[in-house]
């Protein structure tokens, strides 16, 4: 709660380290590259039959023409595949120094140990390190980059893998249907309960980096697993592209948790698919925290799809200088007694751009089925704005379906109240922004709670006064 | 001028050009209890505020001492440090700020140095003892959800942990209780460091229980009687409208 000293508009995680890479695709995509990549990941031919099929797509499908303007995007100017090492590692020891001091800044390795049951962590196009404490790993528990449970798990890979998102669901699930790399694959057997979580860390080193992971959880049923996320940037001149995809499998009774805090610095478009299939039962809850990249679009989603399934989406947006955060949620009600819900807080500050977009579906035959949603926006000055998509549409009438929203300005008197017991209009501004996102950052561990406040306070001390 | 709250013939308007405050002088001395006595709408509350430096009002003439040096154009936050405090009427709700991070940071800012949480903690325990306060609040949102009492209670904490050398408190005592009121009168009785206090009250009901040094009258934005508690006892008696009448 209590702001540390501050440099006026730092993004810490801005350094960046000399690129070293044993594998570069050159700048641009076509068959070529889309080749270039599974040859060089030697991947079954299924996979790169994929692969090719998702890159027609996406040369097809237009851009989206709703949203934020993508219109910058230049395709040409990209590197779709950038390898850091030949390697992988299960030890912090061997990672290349260059990359291990970087994850030693972000403070990987040091929460690796304290807090959490495996760690994986990402450099541009690579999975450089994942390791799984052995007594998960001895439940039959399986935490891997994705390429590698390719190839050590075919069967089960098969099975899920593009089910929920295909790769003609939208331009970007097409663009990263064509050159994934990276990203975790998890799967947690029956009635597996991982107490603690697995994290993965996503960072982008290079210039005009395209990062494309691929993440699919599987969760048998019974089963219980927190994954989180977290991703941040070098600042650039020119801007990187960051287009993931994850899929989840929630299986009957069972539970995933999945928290993102996405702290890209602001030359990054983040534009990542998000979705997952929840059987009886079972339940799934996304966190995602929105801080950092220039333009984000981002929507994670629940179907729901056997009876009594659940689904709950906390979105939290921060939009500073120069950045567009359009967020939101979406649950589709397939079964019976199933509920969803939607809770998004955003804060637009030195004209920066909130918007949430939302869809609620409830199918015919849903009955009994029950969505809330609520969204809640924060607009700090004159300059910055908020807008609210909501959508509803409901083909089922024995539901119960609530929407809430509301704009607030941040309060003079509120402010005055702080500021007349010593507080400084920047601290002031920082607690009453802290406090209007605290019901989201309590749902977060307590490592990734304080950093949350401290970003904020960050945001805030370069935006204020 | 040392150890004084001065207030040299205050003119202060709203932001949009009303006249609210026509000429106020007033001097406290610390150890000092000053009552502020008026009907609805006098300007008392806007006194309190602008004091404080609240955006809403624009002193345009007129001087603000505190302990010596001139302050009438501070920030509110540099006017606490300068060791004022304004207790609310209508104490603001802040969601999802917890109440003791919030008041550890303020004494942090005060002192300019950390101060241990152990040791907070334990002063904050036992000044919510003397207002039969309950610590359990302390751990809740800033206001948030607290009842009328809970709210005036709190400022006073406030007050207590903050330890400035001049408050303002306007209204502690509207809206409550006898008991509540007791609370509030003993924990001003029994503060522990000197104080002077203006404060504002539109009944004399808690006069009973603080005994002030000094009581003003207050009517039309200018202080328009002096005298010491008698004073307050013909308020008791008369009312306002003698007062009324001579302006």
């Amino acid at each position: 709660m209590n702001p540390k000293p501050i440099i006026k508009d730092s993004y810490e995680m801005g350094f960046f380290k000399p690129e070293h890479s044993s594998f570069k695709t050159p700048k641009g995509l076509d068959s070529s590259t889309v080749e270039a990549i599974s040859h060089y990941k030697n991947e079954p031919d299924w996979m790169r039959q994929f692969r090719l099929n998702a890159l027609e797509i996406f040369q097809v499908k237009p851009m989206p023409t709703w949203g934020a303007d993508l219109s910058a995007i230049n395709f040409d100017e990209i590197y779709y595949y950038i390898s850091p090492s030949d390697k992988k590692f299960r030890s912090w020891d061997e990672v290349p120094k260059d990359i291990k001091d970087t994850y030693d800044k972000i403070g990987i390795p040091q929460a690796e140990k304290k807090f959490l049951a495996g760690v994986g962590a990402q450099y541009d196009s690579e999975s450089i390190y994942h390791n799984l404490k052995k007594q998960w790993e001895d439940k039959g528990v399986i935490f891997l980059d994705t390429g590698t449970a390719l190839k050590k798990y075919p069967e089960i890979f098969k099975q899920y893998f593009g089910k929920v998102i295909p790769p003609n669901d939208n331009k970007f699930a097409a663009l990263n249907s064509a050159v994934w790399s990276g990203g975790s694959f998890v799967y947690i057997p029956k009635g597996v309960h991982v107490e603690i979580p697995l994290q993965a860390y996503f960072r982008i080193n290079a210039a005009n980096m395209g990062q494309f992971e691929r993440t699919l959880i599987v969760a048998e049923e019974g089963s219980y697993v927190s994954y989180i996320e977290g991703c941040t940037a070098p600042i650039y001149s020119t801007d990187s592209l960051h287009a993931a995809v994850v899929e989840i499998i929630v299986k009957k009774g069972a539970r995933v948790r999945y928290t993102t805090i996405q702290n890209w610095s602001n030359n990054v478009y983040n534009l990542v698919t998000k979705r997952a299939l929840v059987e009886e039962e079972g339940i799934c809850e996304w966190i995602d925290g929105n801080l950092g990249s220039k333009i984000t679009m981002k929507y994670p989603s629940v179907i729901l799809n056997g009876k009594g399934a659940r689904g709950e989406i906390l979105s939290l947006a921060f939009a500073g200088k120069g950045q567009i955060q359009d967020a939101g949620g979406k649950a589709t009600h397939l079964a019976p007694y199933t509920t969803s819900t939607i809770t998004s807080k955003s804060v637009s500050v030195g004209g920066g751009q909130t918007s949430y977009r939302g869809s609620v579906k409830i199918n015919r035959g849903a009955k009994g089925s029950k969505s809330f949603v609520r969204c809640d926006a924060l607009i700090l000055d004159e300059l910055s704005r908020s807008d609210t998509y909501p959508t509803n549409l409901v083909n089922e009438e024995d539901v119960t379906l609530g929407h809430e929203a509301a704009v607030s300005k941040i309060g003079a008197d509120q402010l005055f109240y702080l500021m007349s017991r010593g507080l400084n209009e920047s601290q002031a501004s920082s607690l009453v922004v802290n406090g209007f996102i605290e019901p989201i950052v309590k749902e977060l561990p307590l490592e990734y709670a304080v950093e949350l406040n401290r970003l904020i306070d960050l945001s805030m001390e370069g935006a204020v006064g | 001028m040392k150890s004084q709250l001065v207030i040299q013939n205050l003119y202060v308007e709203t932001v949009d050009h009303k006249k609210i405050l026509n000429g106020v002088s007033l001097k406290i001395s610390k150890g000092k209890i000053h009552a502020l006595m008026g009907p609805n709408g006098s300007g008392k509350s806007t006194l309190a505020a602008s004091l404080m430096g609240h955006p809403g009002y624009k002193i345009v003439s007129g001087k603000i001492i505190l302990n010596g040096a001139d302050i009438t154009k501070l920030s509110p936050d540099k006017k606490a440090k300068a060791g004022l405090f304004l207790g609310f009427q209508y104490p603001i709700e802040v969601n999802g700020v917890n109440f003791s991070s919030f008041l550890r940071m303020a004494v942090n800012e005060k002192q300019g140095k950390r101060v241990s949480p152990i040791a907070f903690k334990n002063q904050l325990i036992e000044k919510a003892k003397t207002l039969s306060f309950n610590y359990d609040i302390t751990q809740r949102s800033l206001n948030e959800n607290f009842s009328g009492g809970e709210k005036k209670k709190a400022e006073i904490l406030q007050l207590a942990i903050l330890k400035p050398d001049f408050a303002i408190l306007d209204e502690p005592d509207s809206g409550l209780d006898v008991d509540a009121l007791k609370y509030i009168a003993q924990a001003l009785n029994s503060l522990d460091f000197p104080i002077g206090l203006l404060l504002i009250t539109h009944y004399q009901r808690i006069l009973h229980f603080i005994k002030p040094d000094f009581v003003h009258i207050m009517v039309g934005g200018k202080i328009v009687k002096s005298g010491t508690s008698d004073l307050a006892r013909e308020i008791e008696e008369t009312g306002y409208s003698k007062f009324l009448k001579n302006i």
